[in-house]
């Protein structure tokens, strides 16, 4: 296939972006037309639904969108694998446990009390996914450096830990609790205030600021670790601090809206297939359409079931798996074609 | 350039490597003989700082080799695998571009190099192509050539080196004459050469110097006319060999 350039994808990823916020603005179990200048009541309302929940929402949706797809690009470019996505390393499962213990557990202990403007719940997910990720990187993590492989293998095992933790939990929450875990798991960015979006804002757009100075070593740990490091990479130093990164963001992004699926998987996929596995244009490319594709979703959500609101993880999954079955297929075909090549 | 003093390598109990010794000087081409399983590859990698040894120690252009980082080391010293291990879709242009990462050379000298490593390996028909979908000879030789555009040139005063393990195991006749001839003509150019080979006859045509390995310790050291000796190959290889000299080249040429 031939390939775009890079700054071509940028530009009309840039283009995209305005178009797609102010379709989210539009879309939602009522249609708003933006740049209305009359005053009557219908107006000020819209105005109010527009500023106060529509906006917040969307740029929620575009930082979490991005966030996620930034984290698979590094999480595919460390692990050398186009399957891998955030969850490999116990993040999302962590996240859930943590949850779903504050909701369960916590209920008694804090009521629903919230602090700075985020819930407890988001930052019982926040020490389940920096927990289990520790966890996984210290079972991976031997003295002459962190095996990839180990930490496959130490993700599934302590994502199956979080996954028992997370049922046991249910078991023993009542229906009110168990409906409120199973539509955290979900995602949804309907609790998106200003509070929340600039706290997002701040801390993952800062935090994704620092991603792309990794993009020279991601594109050398393609060759395989060995090569990177004959290349001049500190290897070793880079995974640890790619991991750590990775984990502090993918944890505030699932603490703040539930595990949102796929995105984080099928984006860089989809990106690369038009531009190719460089990183340099990959990292921010991802950045741009995760924020487009999330706040299409969330749009989708909102506007599908309306004026009820379908969880955000099932648009994104919904979307995701045939899109990403299409796209084996599509790989298996070029390769039968290829003559096993 | 390169001093490889008394090295010992474990794997667990088992010895790999016992007590050798090796020197590469700088333009001097060396070619590393023997049996699977003999330490070719572990030399190579105690080389190139990827294995640390149990006992002995490294040298390169004066410097011990574990004190180097990883970015000084890769300015004068490239590394071919046996394998690659490359599944993402690079182009082939993009690959040979991945030799200059150590290098702050700018865009336009890199570009030059790059294509100068692409005609030299005989792929740069290919540049446009992707480079997962090539056959197992043009991966090798697409490699090869990101592997040397890494020390295309003298940076400064520090030797290069290039360590290969098995460049020619997939090409086909012409391509490994083109590697022979490439080897010597890099060799020339200043840039020093350690590599493993099977093939004694291409072995004899490219080395300055050859050492013959079994079990973990050397052999023997020498130019292709004192190594390659048919009591001694048979000792160390199981076969009898047949020597002449090549007509051409002058070169010891071996028949089984």
């Amino acid at each position: 296939m031939k390939r775009t350039s890079r700054r071509t994808l940028v530009a009309i990823l840039m283009l995209m972006l305005p178009l797609c916020l102010l379709l989210s603005l539009v879309v939602g179990p009522e249609l708003i037309l933006p740049f209305s200048t009359t005053d009557s009541p219908q107006a000020v309302s819209n105005r109010v639904i527009i500023e106060q929940i529509r906006l917040p929402r969307a740029l929620m949706a575009a930082i979490i969108g991005a966030t996620l797809a930034v984290a698979g690009v590094m999480m595919q470019g460390l692990f050398r694998n186009p399957l891998a996505d955030p969850s490999l390393i116990g993040v999302t499962s962590g996240a859930s446990a943590g949850a779903s213990f504050v909701i369960v557990v916590g209920a008694g202990l804090f009521g629903a009390h919230e602090l700075l403007g985020v819930s407890f719940v988001a930052l019982g997910a926040f020490v389940g996914a920096a927990l289990s990720t520790w966890l996984v990187y210290r079972l991976a993590a031997t003295a002459t450096g962190t095996s990839v492989a180990t930490m496959l293998l130490a993700g599934i095992a302590i994502s199956a830990l979080a996954g028992a933790l997370n049922s046991f939990f249910s078991f023993i929450a009542d229906n009110h609790m168990l409906r409120q875990i199973s539509l955290w798991q979900m995602g949804s960015l309907s609790s998106a205030s200003w509070q929340r979006v600039i706290w997002a804002g701040i801390l993952l757009g800062g935090l994704l600021c620092w991603f792309p100075r990794y993009a020279q070593a991601l594109n050398a740990l393609l060759l395989g670790e060995s090569e990177a490091r004959h290349l001049g990479i500190d290897v070793d130093r880079i995974k640890v601090q790619i991991i750590v990164l990775v984990a502090l963001v993918v944890g505030i992004a699932v603490s703040l809206t539930g595990t949102i699926a796929f995105v984080g998987l099928v984006t860089p996929h989809m990106v690369r297939l038009l531009i190719g596995p460089d990183h340099r244009g990959l990292i921010p490319c991802s950045a741009l359409a995760g924020a487009i594709l999330l706040m299409l979703a969330d749009a989708c959500s909102r506007f599908l079931l309306a004026p009820g609101e379908l969880p955000i993880g099932v648009v994104t999954a919904a979307l995701g798996a045939p899109f990403f079955l299409s796209l084996l297929h599509r790989q298996r075909a070029q390769i039968v074609h290829m003559g096993g090549a | 350039m390169l001093t490889l003093d008394h090295i010992d390598l474990l794997a667990g109990d088992v010895p790999i490597l016992r007590g050798v010794n090796l020197q590469v000087a700088a333009a001097e081409v060396v070619v590393v003989l023997g049996p699977n399983g003999a330490g070719k590859s572990s030399l190579l990698k105690v080389a190139s700082g990827e294995l640390q040894p149990d006992a002995g120690r490294v040298m390169f252009n004066g410097h011990s080799l574990g004190e180097l980082t990883p970015a000084q080391k890769a300015l004068h010293m490239a590394v071919l695998p046996q394998q690659s291990l490359l599944t993402f879709p690079y182009t082939v242009e993009e690959v040979v571009q991945l030799g200059r990462t150590p290098h702050d050379s700018g865009r336009q000298l890199d570009a030059v190099i790059v294509e100068q490593a692409l005609r030299a390996t005989d792929v740069h028909f290919l540049h446009q192509q992707t480079y997962t979908h090539l056959s197992g000879g043009e991966k090798q030789r697409v490699q090869l050539a990101r592997v040397l555009a890494q020390v295309w040139q003298q940076e400064d005063d520090w030797s290069r080196l290039v360590i290969l393990d098995e460049p020619t195991s997939a090409l086909d006749y012409a391509h490994q004459q083109l590697v022979v001839h490439l080897l010597r003509e890099r060799s020339q150019q200043g840039c020093g050469v350690l590599t493993a080979m099977h093939d004694l006859n291409l072995a004899a045509q490219c080395a300055d110097k050859l050492v013959l390995m079994c079990c973990g310790e050397v052999r023997a050291v020498g130019s292709p006319d004192e190594v390659l000796q048919e009591d001694l190959l048979q000792e160390v290889f199981q076969v009898r060999f047949h020597r002449v000299i090549h007509p051409q080249s002058g070169r010891p040429w071996l028949v089984n």
